[in-house]
C-alpha cells in the first residue's frame, strides 16, 4: 500500500521547519531554497500554503523527459530523478502542470520530491501536523470525518 | 561550527562593501547577536558619540543558530547606540530576514558613516551594493517593500527597512522586516534613517551547514521542540491566545499600568484581550484574529494575523488597511488600550497596524500619548498645541489621529515622536513621563509586581520587560513562583534573568522559548552546533559578560547610578486598586543589594576584580 503526503494549509504557520528539513535531509545544509517542498505566504488573506509533487499516477515530468532519467519507486510510487542520467534539459518543469519539479542551477539537474525514500522528513517536522504521510488511498479521510459529524442528528 | 565566520562591513561614507572574517575570540566569549554586536560596538565607537551623528554604527547580527531548525532559531538583533536613551541598544526581531542574512553567508553585517544620499544595500549571497534609494526615501516601509520586489522581480527577497516616521527624526522608530516584524525598541531606525540608509534587501541561496556535530545537533534540537510542544505556554497558550494571553491575567493581579500610570487595573481589559480578539464581530462574522503566524523556525507561532472590522471609522474608503496584517500582540495592546484607556479593539488594531506601516514602537508611542493624554487633563497641553485634537484618556479618535501624524512626522506627531520623556520636559511636567533612561515603560506595573521595578530600573537600555521578564517567576510560577508582592529575593531573581536573558538573545532563538526552556535545553543545542564546549554554567557566565559590558558602555556613555531609578509616581503614589493596593515600587530595598550581588561598587561600576572575573 503506498502513502501520500497530505497537505492541509489550515494547520500551516509559515514556520519553514520542512523546508529545512527537506533541504537538510538531501543537501546536508539547511536552505529554504533548495527544498523540494515550498511554503507560500498569502500576505493579505493571513493564510500559508505548503506545497510540494503530489506524485501524479500519470506523471508529466516522467513522460517529458527525453532521457528517462525520471523513473518510479515500486516502493513509495515517488517519481525519483536519477542524477547521473538527469541532462538538466528542464523539460520535464515545463510538463509539470503544478510547477513542482524545479532546476537547481548548484548541480546542473533538477529536483523533486522523492518521499526521502518512505519517511518524508518535512512530515516529521512540521510541528502543527499541516504535513502529514498518510494511506494515500485516503488521504480525504480526515476531512471526510469532518464533515461527516456535520451530518449527525443533532444531540 | 553555526557561525558562518564572516562579517560584511558597509562603509555608507565610502561607499564600499567589503567582507572581513568574524572575530572568532569575542564569538567565542559573546556567542553571537546581541553579546557579540555588543562586544563589536564598544571596541568601535566611543559611547561618548551622538548617537545621530556618521560617527555612530549599526550593526544587523544573527546568531549561531540563526538559520538552523533549532526551534525559532530565526532571530536578528540591531545593536547601536540609541538616540531615545543615549545608552546602548539593542532590538531584537524575528520573521524571516535574520535567516536571509545568514543564508547569504554572514553572522553580521555593520554600517558606519552616513551616505550622502538615500541607498538601500543590496545583498545576494556574496554580491553586496550600494543602490540609490531615492525612490523609497519618503515612503513608507510597506510601500518601500512592494517597490524593492518590483524593482528586482523577486518575490522572495527579505527586507529590513525604515518607514517616514524615522526618516522625520520620530526618536522611537524601529527598523521593520518582513512588514510588520520589527527591531521595535530604543529608536534603532531612527539611526539607520540618520545615515541615510533606508532599506536592506537579502536575497540567500547559499544554506546554512557548518555545523560542529549535526547528528547531535539534529538530536539535540528535536528533544528541545518537543519540551516546547508539551509545555502549556508554548505549546497551547501562546499558538492559541499569543502573548495577549497576558491581558486578563495581568489586570487581575492589579499590575495593569492604566492611563499614564495613575492606576494598575483597566476596567476595558477584557475588551482588548486575547478572548476578545477570538469574538466574531456584527458586520461581517469574521474576528479580529484571523490566524497565528509562526517566524522562521518557530515552532511556537505566537504571532498575531488580524484584520479591522471593515466598517470601523479608521478604515472606510482606505483599502490598504482592509486585508489581514500584523495583530495586536500584548504589549502593543497595552500601551495603545489600557495606558491610553482606549478599549476600542479595532482603533488599537489600526494604530497598530500604522506603526507597522510606518515603523514606529508602538510602546513607546502609546505611552506617548498617554503621557499627553495627561499633561492635556492637567492643562498643560492644549488644542492650539496638538492642532485641535482633545488628547483626552479614552479617546480612540485622538490615539488613532496621533498615531497617523507620528508615522508623517507632521503637526503634533513631532512632538509625539520625541518619546514621553522630552515631551514632559517641554510642557513642564518632567515627573509625568513614565520613562526609565528615557525609554518608555511596557505593560507591567512594578507597583504590583515588584521584580520588575528592579528590572526597569536597571536595564541597560531604558524602560524594557525582556532584560528580565521576572513575570514568568512572580506571576506564572516559571521556573518557580515567587511573591510579587515582596522585595524578597528579587535582587538574586532579576540578575539570574538578566544573565540568562543576554546569552539566550545571543544565539538566534527566541526568548520566548525560555517559558519552556531553561539553559539547560539550550546549551546541549548551541554546544551540538558550536565550538566552544557550552554548558549551561558557561553560557550563563557569557550572559553575565555581557550584561557587564552593555553597563560598561552606558558608564563609558556618560550614565550613572542616579539613571538607575524610577519615575516617582511608581516611588510615592500607591496603587490604588487590586491585590497590589496600597503599594508602591520598593526599589530602594532591592538596588543596593542589587550591585552588591552584580560585584559593582555601591555607585554601581563593575569592580575590577569584577571586570577581571568575567575576563572583559
Amino acid at each position: 500500500m503506498h502513502k501520500a503526503l497530505q497537505l492541509e494549509p489550515e494547520k500551516c504557520t509559515g514556520c519553514l521547519q520542512c523546508e529545512m528539513a527537506c533541504s537538510y535531509e538531501n543537501e546536508a545544509v539547511f536552505n529554504p531554497s533548495k527544498s523540494r517542498i515550498k511554503v507560500f505566504t498569502f500576505h493579505d488573506e493571513g493564510r500559508f500554503a505548503p506545497y510540494t509533487c503530489s506524485q501524479c499516477s500519470e506523471a508529466w515530468c516522467l513522460h517529458a523527459c527525453p532521457v528517462e532519467a525520471i523513473v518510479i519507486n515500486q516502493l513509495t510510487g515517488a517519481k525519483e530523478v536519477i542524477e547521473e542520467v538527469c541532462v538538466g534539459c528542464k523539460v520535464c518543469t515545463i510538463a509539470c502542470p503544478f510547477g513542482t519539479v524545479n532546476y537547481n542551477s548548484d548541480s546542473g539537474k533538477v529536483i523533486k520530491c522523492d518521499l526521502c525514500g518512505g519517511d518524508p522528513a518535512c512530515a516529521t517536522a512540521c510541528p502543527t501536523g499541516a504535513i502529514t504521510y498518510v494511506d494515500a488511498d485516503h488521504t480525504g479521510l480526515a476531512r471526510m470525518k469532518a464533515h461527516a459529524s456535520q451530518s449527525l442528528p443533532k444531540a | 561550527m553555526g557561525w558562518t565566520q564572516k562579517v560584511l562591513r558597509v562603509n555608507l561614507t565610502t561607499g564600499s562593501v567589503a567582507t572581513e572574517p568574524l572575530n572568532m575570540d569575542w564569538a567565542l566569549k559573546y556567542i553571537g547577536q546581541r553579546g557579540l554586536a555588543t562586544k563589536y560596538l564598544f571596541e568601535e565607537i566611543d559611547p561618548k558619540i551622538d548617537a545621530l551623528s556618521p560617527a555612530n554604527k549599526l550593526i544587523m547580527a544573527t546568531g549561531p543558530l540563526t538559520g538552523t531548525m533549532a526551534a525559532t532559531g530565526g532571530r536578528y538583533s540591531v545593536i547601536t547606540k540609541s538616540p531615545l536613551t543615549g545608552a546602548i541598544a539593542c532590538s531584537n526581531s524575528g520573521g524571516f530576514i535574520g535567516n536571509e542574512i545568514k543564508n547569504a553567508g554572514f553572522d553580521m553585517l555593520i554600517f558606519e558613516g552616513k551616505a550622502p544620499k538615500p541607498v538601500y544595500l543590496y545583498l545576494e549571497n556574496d554580491k553586496a551594493e550600494l543602490l540609490p534609494a531615492d525612490h523609497l526615501w519618503g515612503k513608507s516601509v510597506w510601500e518601500a517593500d512592494r517597490l524593492l520586489h518590483n524593482d528586482h522581480q523577486d518575490p522572495l527577497l527579505r527586507i529590513a527597512c525604515v518607514g517616514r516616521a524615522a526618516e522625520q527624526g520620530c526618536l522611537y522608530a524601529g527598523v521593520v522586516n518582513d512588514l510588520h516584524r520589527a527591531a521595535g525598541r530604543s529608536g534603532v531606525g531612527t539611526v539607520m534613517a540618520s545615515k541615510n540608509l533606508k532599506a536592506v534587501a537579502v536575497r540567500g541561496t547559499k544554506g546554512v551547514g557548518n555545523i560542529r556535530d549535526p547528528k547531535q545537533f539534529m538530536l539535540a534540537t528535536q528533544t528541545a521542540k518537543k519540551v516546547l510542544a508539551q509545555n502549556p505556554v508554548t505549546g497551547e497558550g501562546l499558538p492559541k491566545m499569543g502573548t495577549q494571553v497576558l491581558m486578563n491575567v495581568i489586570n487581575e493581579v492589579g499590575a495593569m499600568p492604566t492611563r499614564n500610570m495613575r492606576e494598575v487595573q483597566f476596567e476595558g481589559a477584557n475588551r482588548i484581550s486575547a478572548e476578545a480578539m477570538h469574538v466574531p464581530r456584527e458586520s461581517d462574522g469574521k474576528p479580529n484574529l484571523t490566524t497565528n503566524a509562526a517566524c522562521f523556525a518557530c515552532t511556537i507561532a505566537c504571532g498575531r494575523i488580524s484584520t479591522i472590522d471593515p466598517k470601523h471609522y479608521t478604515i472606510v474608503n482606505k483599502p490598504q488597511y482592509m486585508g489581514a496584517n500584523g495583530g495586536l500582540e500584548y504589549e502593543a495592546a497595552w500601551a495603545l488600550g489600557s495606558d491610553t484607556g482606549v478599549d476600542d479593539l479595532d482603533a488599537l488594531t489600526y494604530a497598530n497596524f500604522i506603526c507597522n506601516e510606518d515603523g514606529y514602537d508602538p510602546i513607546s508611542f502609546g505611552s506617548t500619548v498617554a503621557a499627553a493624554m495627561e499633561l492635556f487633563e492637567i492643562g498643560a497641553l492644549t488644542k492650539e498645541h496638538t492642532g485641535g485634537i482633545e488628547m483626552r484618556f479614552g479617546s480612540a479618535e485622538a490615539l488613532t489621529k496621533a498615531a497617523e501624524l507620528v508615522a508623517k512626522g507632521e503637526g503634533f506627531g513631532r512632538d509625539l515622536g520625541l518619546g514621553s520623556k522630552r515631551l514632559c520636559e517641554k510642557y513642564g511636567h518632567p515627573d509625568l513621563s513614565m520613562t526609565v533612561k528615557g525609554q518608555e515603560f511596557p505593560a507591567y506595573d512594578p507597583r504590583g509586581i515588584q521584580g520588575m521595578g528592579l528590572t526597569y530600573a536597571t536595564s541597560n537600555r531604558g524602560a524594557c520587560h525582556l532584560r528580565s521578564y521576572t513575570v514568568s517567576s512572580e506571576i506564572l510560577g516559571v521556573p518557580v513562583k515567587t511573591d510579587p508582592l515582596t522585595t524578597d529575593g528579587k535582587p538574586e531573581l532579576v540578575k539570574a534573568f538578566q544573565d540568562a536573558t543576554a546569552a539566550v538573545d545571543s544565539t538566534g532563538l527566541c526568548v520566548f522559548t525560555t517559558f519552556a526552556w531553561t539553559l539547560e535545553d539550550i546549551a546541549p543545542q548551541i554546544d551540538a552546533a558550536c565550538a566552544g564546549d557550552w554548558s549551561p554554567d558557561k553560557m550563563l557566565e557569557a550572559g553575565e559578560r555581557i550584561w557587564n559590558l552593555e553597563r560598561q558602555f552606558n558608564l563609558k556613555a556618560g550614565l550613572t547610578k542616579a539613571d538607575d531609578t524610577l519615575p516617582k509616581r511608581l516611588l510615592k503614589e500607591a496603587a490604588k486598586t487590586g491585590p497590589a493596593k496600597g503599594k508602591v515600587s520598593e526599589l530602594h530595598k532591592m538596588l543596593p543589594h542589587y550591585y552588591e550581588i552584580r560585584g559593582w561598587t555601591p555607585d554601581g561600576v563593575p569592580t575590577t576584580d569584577t571586570l577581571h572575573r568575567l575576563a572583559i
